[in-house]
């Protein structure tokens, strides 16, 4: 035993391990953390025993049958027979729910709507497709490389086929939607760029000037005449002209490859992206303003930046999410500003639509700033 | 009047008391050495002089002048370097020394002036991640030396390098010393670098000056030497030698 205590190996071990368990910080981060995100994202997953999909239905009024006084079509038909009418979003639906012990239950919520709504909703990732009844013959639209829309199409035609309906499901007719900003990389891309920006953000401005205090770098500026405030904007100057090379060197490859076109304004779209910028900047200051450890400093910006990065709707809708937590999501600064980006992308969206989430995301980070210079350890 | 003036100084951090009620006094063009081993309270009373920490009671002037009152123009006569200063790696010696040149508004002469006092002539384009430990503390001190600083402090310049970088550096604070203007407050823990350097010694343990004076004032007694006056006023040596440094 007191061989043991003496063995170079063993005390390397024993004060690495009293180093840790003395720095509280380091714990929570390293240990605490990643369990309540792994309750967290269980908690948002495993409680959804439902897979839900949502179909708009369009209406195609040349096409309708006369029934029981009112205009119906055939699928409307189906979904009476099936299908358990209620309200989604202030609009009229159908919820039929599929119950599968083994693959589980699956809910298709077939909300009516006009054309462009239902593309909007599509553009969006709130829905997966579009149907429309015509003569008889259901009509499928959706993004034949959406492999979701596949999904959701396959199921859709052999749930009808097994209605025993009179509805023509032999030949189902399906128009793949070449519309700009359906597809899943018009989705992708303006998510991609936000998602830049704010990776871009705390790692570059939080996890410097925590690397600099550190090293006591900090220290050394702050003990000449060099203006504090100086300091802080050149971080943030030169992290938002990178983010705007980073977001034109994506956005060209975007467009060459995959033809992605901005349809909205060009003039809102460079307000909300310098908002973003100023929301972000303001977080990674608040995050940095204290601590001098890299490894809690790593926890904070993790801290921010995952749970953002997988609620806020950067690589699939947030609307996969339960209900309950819509709300909050739409809270996060990263929803609000990925939001925004993709309505300027991929709906037209100008001035009026993004002035709310400019201001806020503005006001987010000026507020977030002024706390985090207020307690900011220089040294 | 005194280019520093320290009167009873205390300053503790948590349970621990680094700085026991010190006073002394600095006059223009001197060089100090504030003498002591390890843990002796030197980077604490230094870095309390250099405006980066405040004692928690009696007072510190700087050509009669406050720190909390006259932070900004005592920046400009003040230059220093820290005990572990890292400077940016990925910037190169000569980017550096423009960086630190642009808060005092310099412009590339006056660190081509800096480049050649301490000999960095050869290593202008290196990146400093690149430098030698020696080198790195030459570069510490063109920083320090950027505003020509009526007062300077260094803590513990020499720490940590082989004897040739040690040497070096002596040589261009001594022609520093030649050159006259200049305060110099250093912390050491090397008796030959006070003896060498300075003009007034301050010897320091556990937070008090336990004597003060010139070289031949201090050795006036047993002592032939600085570390064996630190042995007899506290039975203990200047550095561990186990730690290889002597």
């Amino acid at each position: 035993m007191k061989n043991l205590k003496n063995n170079q190996l063993y005390r390397l071990t024993y004060s690495a391990f009293l180093e840790t368990i003395r720095e509280p910080e380091v714990l929570f981060w390293g240990m605490l953390f990643p369990v309540l995100i792994s309750i967290g994202l269980g908690l948002a997953f495993t409680q959804k025993s439902v897979s839900k999909h949502q179909i708009m239905i369009v209406d195609v009024a040349a096409n309708h049958v006369i029934t029981d006084g009112g205009r119906q079509t055939q699928l409307d038909s189906i979904l009476a027979a099936h299908a358990t009418p209620r309200e989604i979003g202030g609009k009229n639906a159908h919820t039929w729910t599929i119950q599968d012990n083994t693959l589980g239950d699956t809910e298709f919520n077939f909300v009516r709507s006009d054309w462009e709504a239902s593309i909007i909703a599509l553009k969006r990732g709130e829905a997966d497709l579009i149907l429309t009844d015509s003569g008889g013959t259901v009509c499928y639209y959706f993004d034949p490389h959406n492999s979701q829309a596949q999904l959701v199409y396959m199921k859709i035609s052999a749930l009808l086929k097994s209605s025993g309906q009179t509805v023509n499901t032999d030949k189902p007719s399906i128009s793949p939607l070449t519309l700009k900003g359906v597809r899943y990389i018009d989705f992708l891309i303006p998510g991609l760029i936000v998602f830049g920006v704010m990776s871009s953000v705390l790692w570059g401005i939080s996890y410097t000037i925590i690397e600099k205090r550190s090293q006591k770098l900090l220290r050394r500026l702050v003990a000449t005449p060099m203006k504090k405030s100086n300091f802080l904007i050149a971080l943030m100057f030169v992290r938002i002209m990178m983010n705007i090379v980073e977001a034109l060197v994506l956005f060209f490859f975007a467009w060459l490859i995959f033809d992605i076109r901005i349809q909205g304004n060009i003039g809102a779209l460079i307000v909300l992206f310098l908002a973003g910028n100023i929301g972000f900047t303001g977080i990674a200051v608040l995050i940095s303003c204290q601590t001098s450890k890299t490894e809690v400093g790593t926890g904070w910006i993790n801290a921010v930046q995952m749970p953002m990065m997988i609620l806020s709707g950067i690589f699939f809708s947030y609307h996969n999410f339960p209900e309950w937590s819509i709300g909050f999501i739409k809270a996060l600064p990263l929803t609000a500003f990925a939001d925004g980006v993709r309505s300027i992308f991929n709906e037209g969206a100008g001035w009026v639509e993004i002035l709310m989430p400019s201001l806020s995301l503005s006001a987010f980070g000026i507020i977030c700033f002024l706390i985090g210079l207020r307690l900011f350890k220089w040294y | 009047m005194f280019q520093i003036e320290v009167n009873h100084v205390f300053k503790s951090f948590k349970q621990v008391r680094a700085v026991n009620g010190i006073s002394f006094h600095i006059r223009p063009g001197e060089f100090v050495g504030l003498l002591g081993p390890n843990g002796a309270g030197k980077t604490t009373m230094v870095e309390m002089m250099e405006g980066l920490k405040n004692p928690d009671s009696g007072e510190i002037l700087i050509q009669g002048k406050t720190w909390k009152k006259h932070e900004a123009e005592l920046r400009e006569i003040t230059g220093l370097s820290l005990q572990e200063t890292r400077f940016t790696e990925k910037l190169k010696v000569r980017e550096t020394l423009l960086l630190f040149a642009s808060f005092f508004r310099l412009d590339d002469r006056r660190v081509d002036e800096v480049v050649e006092l301490t000999g960095l002539e050869s290593k202008l384009t290196a990146l400093v991640g690149t430098l030698s430990g020696g080198q790195r503390q030459r570069l510490a001190l063109a920083v320090a030396l950027l505003n020509k600083p009526q007062i300077l402090f260094l803590d513990e310049p020499t720490t940590g390098l082989d004897p040739h970088s040690r040497l070096d550096l002596w040589r261009i604070l001594k022609t520093l010393k030649e050159e006259g203007g200049t305060t110099l407050i250093l912390t050491t823990h090397y008796m030959e670098e006070a003896e060498s350097l300075c003009d007034y010694i301050i010897i320091i343990d556990e937070g008090k000056i336990l004597k003060e004076g010139k070289l031949e004032e201090l050795l006036e007694g047993n002592a032939r030497n600085l570390d064996e006056l630190f042995i007899q006023l506290t039975g203990k040596t200047l550095h561990d030698k186990v730690n290889g440094e002597r």
